[in-house]
């Protein structure tokens, strides 16, 4: 087999392993997941509340429509919590088992190692994506008649591209500072969705906070999700979220790649890439 | 070729001495190699004997391209250690901690860590349960937790993944520290058979004088990154004039390894 193709096949196996890894892991910890899937419901369903709680009030609303849209907010941002917890707690994860070492010998490129993690964390993410938004509908009887939900998938994958490039700058905190990276990690998640309009119009935010949601991937997912599901638009009509998601994707990929080959290098000049805990 | 050269390999950390300097914590600069070189010779087995500090995991992590370092060089079968792609398909390792996802078993650990090398699901299908089985490993516990499983078990499995790749180099940190005395038999037996059945040159680096006489060709004495010899057995008593191991290498650092466990008991 030529070299290259017998590289390339190598690569794809190593990417299949981490995949493999990530599956294992979930077969193991699904009590947990089961745990943390019932309180990801409990959770939206009291931010999904809030409408009704609107209409019980005096306020006069479209119940149906602010109900879907805090749904889709709710549905984004867990699924955004998934992708950064898959990212970043994999490095704290492997370095608290002291597995790290052995992974990171392994004659595994970074990009395809960090790409399994991403392609893993896509299609969990989406996984559970739809089975909260499944879930947490039926208690709400929403007209979800003109719904494109293909178009809202396609929209969600394409910033999933960017979500992957931002996580894996994350997820090189917990690669140089084994005390603090975990928690920048959360702060960076949160920062993104304050600023993104999780639960209401990016307009209601200072024009500081204003200028920010228009470099974060969640604010155009937002958008084009909801105008999937609320007014049935599809791919053409959502083009104009959709290609800021290609562009941020296009940057934060690369960047995302070589913070982490910095993050690395510098792990091991200071001998931080082993165990800890 | 020699399967491992080292020409006056160099490696320094900082480390906070609990002091601040204003909001900066104060740094101290420590050496943990100061300029060592040797050679291993395929098929070799060598020991590196070393007090804990001595700086032998440095050595062994630089050999596994987990540090960078700060002077010298280090080729293993003639790659540079910096060329990380092509030393990283040669080496494995195995360490004081077994170190694997605990709730995860020995099947799926294998099974991960294999693809990371390149071996395919129907490759590893038979292989791990027969590499599991000639470390000793009973068949009846593959699918359970590493967490259930004894510290000379976890070890055991940890010998399994570093021959499931088939390393021509394989770099064992302290692999019996910690193990009961029938445990470290069995590894020290596996050690040797791998000697005698794969082509791979072996690094150990111990604390125990026992195992590294009974296994290595030529013994290393590490001492505060300094490697002060590197010889046989009987050659190094020699050298020192001393009858047993431990007293050449008292001889030779001024410490025993009685002074360090005393050392450490009194923390």
């Amino acid at each position: 087999m030529p070299g290259a193709a017998a590289a390339l096949r190598h690569e794809l196996i190593g990417l299949a392993g981490v995949v493999e890894r990530n599956i294992y892991l979930v077969k193991r910890y699904i009590w947990w997941d089961v745990a943390f899937f019932i309180w990801t419901v409990a959770n939206t369903l009291t931010i999904v509340f809030i409408a009704k709680g609107i209409e019980a009030g005096g306020g006069k609303i479209d119940v149906n429509e602010v109900t879907t849209i805090l749904l889709v907010g709710a549905v984004v941002w867990a699924y955004l919590g998934i992708i950064f917890e898959i990212l970043t707690e994999t490095v704290a994860w492997e370095r608290w088992e002291g597995t790290i070492e052995y992974t990171f010998m392994a004659p595994l490129s970074r990009p395809i190692h960090l790409f399994g993690m991403g392609l893993f964390a896509i299609v969990y993410g989406v996984i559970r994506a739809i089975m909260l938004f499944a879930v947490v509908a039926l208690f709400f009887h929403l007209e979800l008649a003109h719904a494109n939900f293909a178009a809202a998938l396609i929209v969600l994958v394409v910033a999933s591209i960017s979500f992957i490039g931002i996580g894996m700058m994350t997820a090189v905190l917990p690669l140089i500072s084994p005390e603090k990276g975990t928690q920048l990690g959360f702060v960076a998640q949160g920062v993104l969705l304050v600023v993104s309009g999780v639960y209401y119009p990016v307009s209601v935010l200072p024009e500081w906070m204003q200028w920010l949601a228009k470099i974060s991937p969640a604010t155009y997912a937002l958008d084009g999700i909801r105008d999937a599901i609320i007014n049935g638009a599809g791919i053409s009509a959502m083009w104009p979220d959709i290609w800021p998601l290609i562009l941020i994707g296009i940057v934060s990929v690369p960047l995302g790649l070589e913070v982490f080959r910095r993050g690395e290098r510098y792990a091991k000049r200071h001998g931080k890439l082993k165990r800890s805990g | 070729m020699p399967a491992v050269k080292v020409q006056n390999l160099r490696k320094e950390f900082r480390r906070s001495d609990g002091r601040r300097s204003g909001l900066r914590r104060k740094r101290e600069r420590v050496d943990a190699l100061r300029g060592i070189s040797f050679e291993i010779a395929r098929g070799e087995c060598v020991a590196i004997l070393g007090q804990n500090g001595s700086g032998k995991s440095t050595l062994v992590r630089l050999l596994s391209t987990l540090l960078l370092l700060d002077g010298g060089s280090a080729t293993i079968f003639g790659h540079d250690i910096s060329d990380t792609r092509a030393v990283r398909r040669l080496v494995n390792r195995v360490s004081v901690e077994a170190s694997f996802f605990k709730k995860m078993s020995s099947t799926e650990n294998l099974s991960y860590a294999a693809r990371f090398y390149g071996l395919t699901a129907s490759q590893t299908r038979d292989e791990i349960p027969r590499i599991l089985e000639r470390v000793g490993f009973p068949a009846a516990r593959r699918n359970e937790a590493m967490e259930d499983l004894s510290r000379g078990m976890q070890q055991k499995v940890a010998l399994a993944r570093a021959l499931l790749t088939q390393p021509i180099l394989l770099l064992l940190d302290e692999p019996t520290t910690g193990l009961d005395p029938r445990s470290k038999l069995e590894v020290q037996d596996f050690i040797r058979e791998i000697r005698s059945t794969h082509d791979a040159t072996i690094l150990l680096c111990t604390h125990d004088l026992d195992e590294a006489e009974a296994l290595a060709d030529r013994i290393g004495i590490l001492d505060d990154g300094r490697l002060l010899c590197l010889e046989p057995v009987d050659q190094l008593k020699r050298r020192y004039g001393a009858e047993k191991l431990e007293e050449a290498f008292f001889a030779a650092t001024g410490k025993s390894f009685e002074d360090e466990k005393r050392e450490e008991d009194e923390k």
